[in-house]
C-alpha cells in the first residue's frame, strides 16, 4: 500500500458494470516523507468518506477490486484507509 | 518476498473496515546497495519494531491466506524479523 493525498474528484455517468455508485477520486501518490511521487492516478473511495487534501493509504492491481463491495469490478487503484498519523520514531 | 526496514506506523481509524485492529507498519524497501528503494504499507503479523530488518509478503492470494481469508484487500503483509542476511558479493551488512 502506498500513502497520497487526494487532489480532485472524477464524475462519470456512463461506466462499466459494477462501477455504479462508485466515487472516484484523483490521487496524488507520495513517498515515504510524503512529497508527491509520479503521476496522479484514479483511485475508487472504498472508505466512502475521504475528502479534498486529505491523507491517505490505497492499493492497486486486484487488490482494489477485493475493496468493492463487488468483488469483480474494473477498479486498480482503491482508497482503502484515511492515514490519522504516521508515526515515525526519530525522524523529524 | 522483499527485505524491508520498518521506519514506523501508519495509524487508521477511518479504513475500510479490513484494517481494525491490525497494525500498519511504513517499511522502507532495501535495495542490493542496502538502501532504501521504495517503501511500501505493511500489516504485521510477526510484532516488528521500528528499526527491524523484516521480511515483506507482496501477494494476494499468500497475504489472504495468512489471514485466513477467500476475500480481502490486502496484499502486503510484513511475515519475518531478519536476524542475519548475507550477500556473498556486497559490502554491507544487513543486521
Amino acid at each position: 500500500m502506498q500513502l497520497g493525498t487526494v487532489r480532485g474528484r472524477v464524475v462519470a455517468t456512463v461506466k462499466a458494470d459494477g462501477l455504479e455508485g462508485v466515487r472516484f477520486l484523483i490521487v496524488q501518490p507520495l513517498d515515504r516523507d510524503r512529497r508527491p511521487v509520479g503521476e496522479p492516478v484514479v483511485a475508487a473511495d472504498a472508505v466512502h468518506m475521504a475528502g479534498p487534501g486529505e491523507l491517505v493509504y490505497f492499493v492497486s492491481s486486484r487488490e482494489a477490486a477485493e475493496a468493492m463491495p463487488i468483488r469483480f469490478v474494473p477498479v486498480d487503484h482503491a482508497i482503502v484507509g484515511i492515514v490519522d498519523e504516521v508515526h515515525m520514531p526519530g525522524e523529524p | 518476498m522483499k527485505v524491508g526496514r520498518v521506519a514506523g506506523t501508519v495509524v487508521s481509524t477511518i479504513n475500510t473496515g479490513f484494517f481494525d485492529g491490525r497494525r500498519l507498519l511504513l517499511c522502507d524497501l532495501l535495495g542490493s546497495d542496502g538502501d532504501p528503494a521504495g517503501y511500501t504499507i505493511a500489516v504485521d503479523v510477526v510484532d516488528a519494531g521500528v528499526g527491524d530488518t523484516v521480511l515483506i509478503l507482496d501477494e494476494g492470494n499468500s497475504a489472504r491466506q495468512i489471514f485466513e481469508l477467500a476475500t480481502g484487500e490486502i496484499r502486503a503483509v510484513v511475515v519475518g524479523i531478519v536476524d542475519e542476511m548475507v550477500m556473498d558479493d556486497a559490502d554491507w551488512d544487513v543486521v
